[in-house]
């Protein structure tokens, strides 16, 4: 029963929908406070070849150096999202173009390649990674074995951090000023809030997000340093901030669902099964559903309801209001 | 330290922006460089070999440069409106894909015809176009934002075209050779759809492709729709602010369609070219045409020219120089990922010295009555 194509689809979906859950978590949290980075890509990137290098070189045991190797992706990709919020928060620089130019400055022609090539990380598989943490035992239990159970630490954190975040922007202060800061700087400013501030912090957390999901791709999904090893998920992550109307609890549903449609290609092949459209359209279902989604919910009232942040890539300024 | 808008932008600055953002982003490239075990200079040098001064560098920089150009055209179109239209690496997939199908049709044996080739840049002109009216239908009708439809779009064009080859028997894929029942491959073009070059130095291996030819004349036409006809001027007051563009009276649908439409095309055009000049063949393979990122490319090219066709051709031959000594020099004790280094930090001091031309940075306490 647990190598029913579901069950295995839907483990593997949890395990691949792990990245895009970070990364849209990040992404939905600068988004809230107006700021729209399309560099996740790029910030993943450099948080997988940094996290992969943090564990290749400290000689400790493996927890230890895993946690440390979390905690450097975290702030490589938080030290790639400065870049770009002192271009768009202080410099006032287009958010498009600057999010795109941090894509192509780190991402897989850029910075993460630079330092694979120069860390000599392509050579040898992970030292440690992330294995599963509960007992085969556990993990053999039918269905909910191999899809709950049959997973690594950073699937049940991501899990945290969707419950933490979706606390934070609805039950406490500074997560009502994220709010309020996203959709009306002006007003928030008036009311004493530190519209620059907030925009720093929240775009470099969720620099901090893509870098652990990156680094999930390396420690835990494929455990080794390829160049571009994200294929894209940096994009579907944006999208799926979109998809999950800025809410953190739509983010794990849509992360896991477009994880399942990751998996299905290759375990239909696996099967021997003919792929035929199926390569067409389980690759391309996430971007079309994306612009449907975006499509359907863009007239202004739907916006407002759905919770789109209405100052979302607009510049502050405060001198010119 | 005080920042004011600038109520006129001097003209120096323009050129001088970009300008000391390249001369930058060398020195800050060579701070990286240096600090990780390279020399600077000689990487330097051989980027510079490999791009313009080796034998048939100005060649292969020519081919890297011709589809940079369409794409920073294209970008710009648009970006002048502010339709931030950056799906032109789709619709350049979309326009391969439409005008590889004129050529293997309407091509046959034989010297270049005139006839298949313009019904070449015909079609990839219709494919790209359609697939920016898309997001350009979209922001039209619904008013959704065209950054992420485009963006997403991309990625469909992407797998549609590997689809194209890899997973389905389609009128573009080759079906009968030996090589084709080994690995999926894709149709060559028949010899009259192959585009002419002209031949610069034989020697040197310097050719000008029909696409370089064909950016440039886009490039024109396009500086005369946007500075001398009245499509361009509303086009601009719109995107400079909507609400006055409405009161204006300007049919601000109709205008978006029509950018979306050419910003696509142009996108397209770079697509037709690709097929005909350079690769004769569909290109489908997923590390082939799509790693090489002309349409995000393309934007770095737009935005370090501010969007002007012209300056948009100059800086595509020396974005492309930059590709072109990336790809040569690969490998072979090189730094790879550099290139991608320099564009990033070329267009982060650019996008950063925007703030210059734009607003005047005061030091000093603010006085009574100053203008």
């Amino acid at each position: 029963m647990n190598n029913s194509l579901l069950v295995v689809v839907l483990a593997s979906g949890v395990a691949y929908g792990t990245p895009l859950l970070f990364a849209s978590l990040g992404e939905l949290l600068a988004e809230r406070s107006g700021v729209l980075n399309l560099g996740v890509e790029g910030m993943m990137l450099v948080g997988a070849v940094t996290g992969f290098w943090a564990v290749q070189r400290l000689h400790t045991g493996a927890g230890l150096s895993l946690t440390a190797a979390i905690g450097v992706a975290a702030v490589a990709g938080a030290a790639m999202a400065l870049i770009h919020a002192f271009l768009v928060i202080t410099l006032r620089a287009s958010q498009i173009v600057s999010g795109l130019a941090l894509t192509i400055f780190a991402g897989a022609a850029g910075l993460s390649s630079y330092l694979g090539n120069d860390l000599n990380l392509s050579d040898n598989p992970a030292r440690h990674q992330f294995h599963a943490v509960f007992p085969a035992s556990v993990q053999n239990w039918p269905v909910v074995g191999p899809i709950i159970f049959g997973q690594n630490i950073l699937v049940y954190a991501s899990w945290a951090c969707v419950v933490l975040v979706a606390l934070y922007l609805s039950r406490t202060r500074a997560g009502l000023n994220v709010r309020a800061v996203g959709e009306s700087p002006a007003a928030a400013d008036a009311m004493g809030i530190k519209v620059v501030w907030y925009r720093y912090a929240h775009t470099l957390v969720g620099g901090a997000f893509a870098g652990i999901a990156g680094a999930t791709f390396t420690l835990a999904i494929t455990p080794q340093w390829v160049s571009g090893i994200t294929g894209g998920a940096g994009w579907i992550a944006i999208a799926l901030v979109i998809f999950a109307f800025w809410r953190p609890a739509l983010c794990l549903v849509g992360a896991y669902f477009f994880g399942a449609l990751q998996a299905l290609p290759p375990q239909l092949q696996a099967r021997e099964i003919q792929l035929g459209p199926t390569a067409l359209w389980t690759n391309a279902l996430p971007y079309v559903m994306t612009i449907v989604v975006l499509a359907l919910v863009s007239s202004s009232g739907a916006r407002r309801r759905l919770g789109a942040p209405a100052s979302l890539g607009l510049p502050y300024v405060r001198e010119e209001r | 330290m005080r920042i004011e808008r600038r109520l006129r932008q001097p003209r120096w600055l323009l050129v001088a922006v970009p300008a000391c953002s390249l001369v930058f982003a060398f020195f800050a490239t060579g701070i990286v460089l240096q600090a990780t075990g390279h020399s600077a200079l000689s990487s330097y040098r051989q980027i510079i070999d490999a791009a313009f001064l080796n034998s048939g560098a100005l060649g292969q920089t020519l081919i890297a440069a011709t589809p940079l150009a369409f794409t920073g055209l294209a970008a710009a179109a648009a970006f002048r409106m502010r339709l931030f239209n950056i799906g032109a690496e789709g619709q350049l997939y979309v326009g391969a894909i439409t005008s590889a199908a004129a050529g293997l049709y309407l091509g046959g044996k034989g010297g270049p015809s005139a006839f298949a080739i313009a019904a070449m840049v015909a079609a990839g002109c219709a494919g790209g176009a359609l697939w920016g009216l898309i997001p350009g239908m979209l922001r039209a009708f619904f008013k959704t934002n065209e950054i992420i439809t485009s963006l997403m779009l991309n990625y469909v064009a992407a797998y549609l075209l590997t689809y194209l080859i890899f997973n389905t028997a389609s009128y573009w894929r080759d079906t009968t050779g030996f090589n084709a029942s080994v690995f999926p491959t894709s149709k060559n073009l028949p010899n009259s759809a192959i585009w002419p070059g002209a031949v610069i130095h034989a020697r040197g291996g310097i050719v000008l492709p029909l696409g370089a030819g064909i950016a440039v004349l886009v490039a024109i036409l396009l500086w005369v729709l946007y500075s001398r006809t009245r499509f361009g001027f509303e086009a601009q007051v719109l995107g400079d602010s909507p609400r006055a563009a409405r009161y204006a009276g300007i049919r601000t649908r109709r205008k978006i369609l029509a950018v979306m439409a050419i910003s696509g095309a142009i996108a397209g055009l770079g697509g037709a070219s690709q097929v005909g000049d350079f690769a004769h063949t569909l290109d489908a393979d997923p590390n082939g045409l799509q790693k090489q990122y002309y349409g995000y490319t393309g934007i770095v090219v737009a935005a370090l020219a501010r969007y002007n066709p012209f300056a948009v051709v100059l800086v595509a031959f020396l974005v492309g120089g930059l590709q072109n000594a990336g790809n040569t020099l690969q490998g072979a004790n090189f730094p790879s990922g550099l290139v991608g280094v320099m564009q990033g930090i070329i267009l982060f001091s650019a996008l950063g010295g925007e703030l210059l031309v734009r607003y005047r940075v005061r030091f000093g306490r603010i006085r009574e009555a100053t203008a």
